[in-house]
């Protein structure tokens, strides 16, 4: 969605070159830093915090003294804000060095909250993975609609065909290779309305995508009471996506459980990271679906097909966020529920916007999303004062912050949201 | 935004000579003006929600098995099925003609049989307020996808100051409405706020806000001073007696509510037509660029439309938790947001449009949970109706392919929000 709206009309004063992006975000880094370590030691007891390899508070990979650590990494933060700040760390290491500012923040948060209790670190990981599976499929179908030019957000209810396709297919075909491919199926049937109503009929994109969200909630929710409440065990028992083991890497401390033991369609999401990666950047198809998406008119000149082109990216988008939508009944939970996604397609748009259009980028997002649901699960299972709600509220408002450009604004493709007629 | 489309006919550009007023009357009326396409595409919702009852439902499934051998009881069975539930459906909504015949005859009471209208006006109160919210912001080229995190700020702000003051009559409810109406317009400044500073599409803000809301509420209605004593679940306290939007009580639902709601679509009617921030709205809308050459302030105009829409919105929750619901709970607003995005879209973003929108969704809904208990078929069929109907509206040239209605001045649903 474009983004670059009233600038050009009000006399909004050109930022200074001495602010760039990243003395911005430095400074950003500071505040939260010295919030860290003000709020967060101040208010951490000084007990042990132990983050622990193994699901008990015993072989602790890292035992620290709660208010220490908040107090140290707090201050760490404000090192590598500082870092950022001062220039020193060049193009080169500013994105390590505002990660690791980034990292240090929720380390100095962890030690308080765990100070006295334990963190068990493979339960969190691969927690926090399978949370982010949805939103990484979801944010990368984003990517192939947006970078051609065509908004969606209809990411939710192509979860949610997904989903149900899924759940019905994959149970009534007892096999959850069926339910796998319906699913995709489910998240095409959507992508095609989207794309033919926005691309053909000329749409509003935004438009369409909020009211295919709606028919999708009820036509899911319509065939879920008409069928699978009556019948669950005819329609509703989807079998579940098997996890397989790789013996040897599986061994690997934390890392190897997390990603060596797991199901394909993890596997899967993080492939098409690597490959949509790729493609964008390096192939004939990558380079036309970018120049599509941020001058249709200059590439149909040169004889891209800018609809053709629209199509298949925005089909391609529905297989991936269909799969996506598989992960809800296929791995998730194992039936199918009415509403089940409950707002993940807007996280995963969220993750789109916030990694900033690019798949490492929302990939990233996502993971950083799925961190925060997983830890507000966690939070609120040991008795936090924090309450999970404004944990969970973090991707949404941490996106608002994105787009808003308080630190470093977010450009969508120049034609992204705009239907093209060819003249 | 031109707002172009008008709801009259047009006669053609050209009539021929001496055409009859039949032919003239005719031909307009299959040619793709508003009215036709608004018509046409409830028809076609209509059918494919028809088409769903028969796939879904697995007797009248059964009886297909063996349709080449007797199409006949395939075809009743399908007939009896979809026929039952659509006249559950206008029965449930508009009124059901042996309550009337009980009246009548003195076996019933007149309360029963205007119940469902009751119902229907019920349902279409919170509808006006979100879809107006919408219209008005659409109309200035913005698109308010936020109200229904608005509408969850209104629920939120009205719901407490319904319990928490303890005001006289009248001025009880007029502080609890006008909390719902602040609360949701602050809401609503926020994304206009920002996209008039920074230029933040305020789609994407107020999709994120939407749901930042709503866990807002859920996180709200738990803690003490605000959750119900009495309770363990997730329930506010109740808002006081006089801070309820009064209503006839019974089964008669229908409160005071409605009126208001009339009231606000003749005021924002007002607002868009003959005051001096409607017309800086429109031209924003039409073209923001020829606006600011023309001295309106782009920025300023943003800002105050969303507010004003935020508040529409917060006045639309502050119904629901004052008219109907009366305690906060996590799903207290519903879909009303979403479902005023449908109304604005379906009343072609006009102030009285918008109304018999709502007017028409709620009587989808009250028709619907008719539906539900007495033909067994779920209330997610009116929501599916409601998307199909918008789908069609949204694409004239849809309906137009599939009828082959002639082309006609003035058939589009204008909207495109600004890109500025």
């Amino acid at each position: 969605m474009s983004t670059a709206t009233v600038e050009d009309l009000t006399e909004v004063v050109a930022p200074e070159p001495f602010w760039t992006r990243n003395r911005r975000l430095g400074v950003a880094l500071i505040l939260l830093g010295v919030i860290a370590a003000a709020v967060f030691g101040s208010l951490a007891p000084a007990e042990t915090a132990r983050f622990t390899l193994s699901e008990d508070a015993q072989g602790a990979a890292l035992s620290i003294d709660g208010q220490l650590g908040a107090i140290l990494f707090g201050v760490l933060t404000v090192v590598f804000g500082g870092a950022l700040v001062s220039g020193l760390t060049g193009k080169r290491w500013s994105n390590a060095s505002l990660i690791l500012g980034i990292l240090t923040f929720v380390v100095s948060f962890l030690c308080w909250q765990v100070a006295g209790k334990f963190l068990p670190l493979v339960d969190t990981t691969s927690g926090t993975l399978e949370l982010a599976l949805p939103l990484i499929l979801g944010a990368l179908a984003g990517v192939l609609g947006e970078r051609s030019g065509v908004v969606n957000v209809a990411i939710e209810g192509q979860f949610l065909m997904g989903a149900f396709a899924g759940a019905l297919v994959g149970t009534m075909a007892g096999s959850v290779w069926a339910g796998l491919i319906s699913a995709a199926v489910g998240g095409v049937i959507i992508a095609a309305i989207l794309a033919v109503l926005s691309i053909r009929y000329l749409v509003d994109q935004t438009v369409v995508g909020m009211v295919l969200n709606l028919f999708a909630l009820g036509i899911t929710g319509f065939l879920y009471e008409r069928l699978m409440q009556s019948d669950a065990e005819a329609y509703n028992t989807p079998p579940q996506m098997p996890t397989w083991r790789i013996p040897g890497l599986a061994d690997i401390p934390v890392l190897g459980p997390v990603l060596f033991d797991a199901n394909l369609l993890l596997w899967l999401a993080l492939a098409l990271v690597v490959v949509i990666h790729f493609g964008l950047n390096r192939t004939r198809w990558g380079l036309r679906t970018r120049a599509v998406g941020e001058h249709p008119t200059a590439a149909d000149t040169v004889g891209i097909r800018v609809r053709g082109l629209r199509y298949l990216n925005v089909l391609l988008g529905g297989v991936v966020a269909g799969l996506g939508g598989a992960y809800f009944t296929l791995v998730a939970t194992g039936s199918f529920t009415k509403n089940m996604t409950s707002g993940a397609g807007f996280i995963a748009l969220a993750a789109l916007i916030f990694g900033r259009f690019t798949p490492f980028g929302a990939f990233a997002a996502a993971c950083f999303f799925g961190f925060a649901q997983k830890l507000a699960t966690y939070l609120s299972a040991v008795g936090s004062p924090v309450p999970s709600q404004f944990l969970n509220m973090l991707p949404y408002l941490a996106t608002i912050v994105a787009v808003a450009g308080l630190v470093g604004r977010v450009r969508a493709p120049a034609a992204d949201g705009q239907p093209y007629v060819k003249s | 935004m031109t707002a172009a489309a008008t709801t009259e006919k047009k006669p053609d550009e050209q009539p021929a000579d001496r055409e009859t007023f039949f032919g003239v009357f005719l031909r307009n009326l299959w040619s793709a003006n508003s009215v036709t396409v608004t018509a046409l595409s409830i028809v076609l919702a209509v059918i494919i929600g028809g088409l769903l009852i028969i796939v879904s439902d697995a007797d009248v499934l059964a009886k297909f098995a063996y349709f080449t051998a007797r199409p006949s009881d395939a075809l009743t069975a399908s007939g009896d099925l979809v026929g039952s539930a659509y006249s559950d459906l206008l029965k449930g909504a508009f009124g059901d003609p042996e309550a009337f015949s009980a009246w009548f005859n003195g076996t019933g009471t007149w309360q029963e049989a205007f119940a469902p209208i009751s119902e229907t006006l019920t349902y279409a109160a919170p509808l006006v307020f979100t879809g107006l919210s919408v219209a008005l912001a659409f109309r200035g080229g913005l698109f308010n996808i936020g109200a229904q995190g608005q509408a969850v700020i209104g629920c939120i702000t009205a719901g407490v100051a319904g319990f928490a003051f303890g005001l006289p009559p009248v001025i009880a409810l007029l502080v609890a409405l006008l909390f719902g109406a602040l609360g949701g317009a602050l809401w609503g400044f926020f994304p206009g706020y920002l996209k008039a500073r920074t230029g933040a599409h305020e789609v994407i803000t107020t999709i994120m806000l939407n749901y930042t809301a709503t866990l807002l509420l859920s996180w709200l209605v738990l803690q003490s001073g605000v959750q119900d004593p009495n309770r363990t679940d997730a329930i506010s306290k109740t808002v006081h007696e006089a801070a309820k939007l009064p209503s006839f009580g019974g089964v008669l639902r229908v409160h005071l509510g409605i009126v208001f709601a009339v009231a606000a679509t003749a005021g924002v009617a007002w607002l868009l037509n003959r005051s001096a921030f409607g017309f800086e709205v429109r031209a924003v809308g039409a073209n923001p660029h020829a606006a600011k050459t023309a001295g309106i302030g782009v920025a300023r105009t943003y800002a105050m439309l969303m507010a004003v829409a935020g508040a529409l919105a917060g006045l639309g929750g502050a119904t629901q938790v004052l008219g109907t619901a009366y305690a906060l709970t996590p799903s207290v607003a519903g879909n009303i947001g979403f479902d005023g995005l449908l109304v604005a879209l379906l009343g072609r973003n006009k102030p009285w449009g918008t109304l018999f929108a709502a007017l028409l969704f709620g009587a989808l809904r009250a028709g619907g949970n008719r539906m539900q208990s007495y033909t067994g078929i779920s209330l997610e069929l009116v929501t599916v109706l409601q998307a199909l109907i918008v789908i069609f509206i949204a694409a004239p040239a849809l309906v137009k392919a599939i009828f082959r209605l002639r082309a006609a001045r003035a058939a589009g649903l204008s909207v495109t929000p600004a890109k500025g």
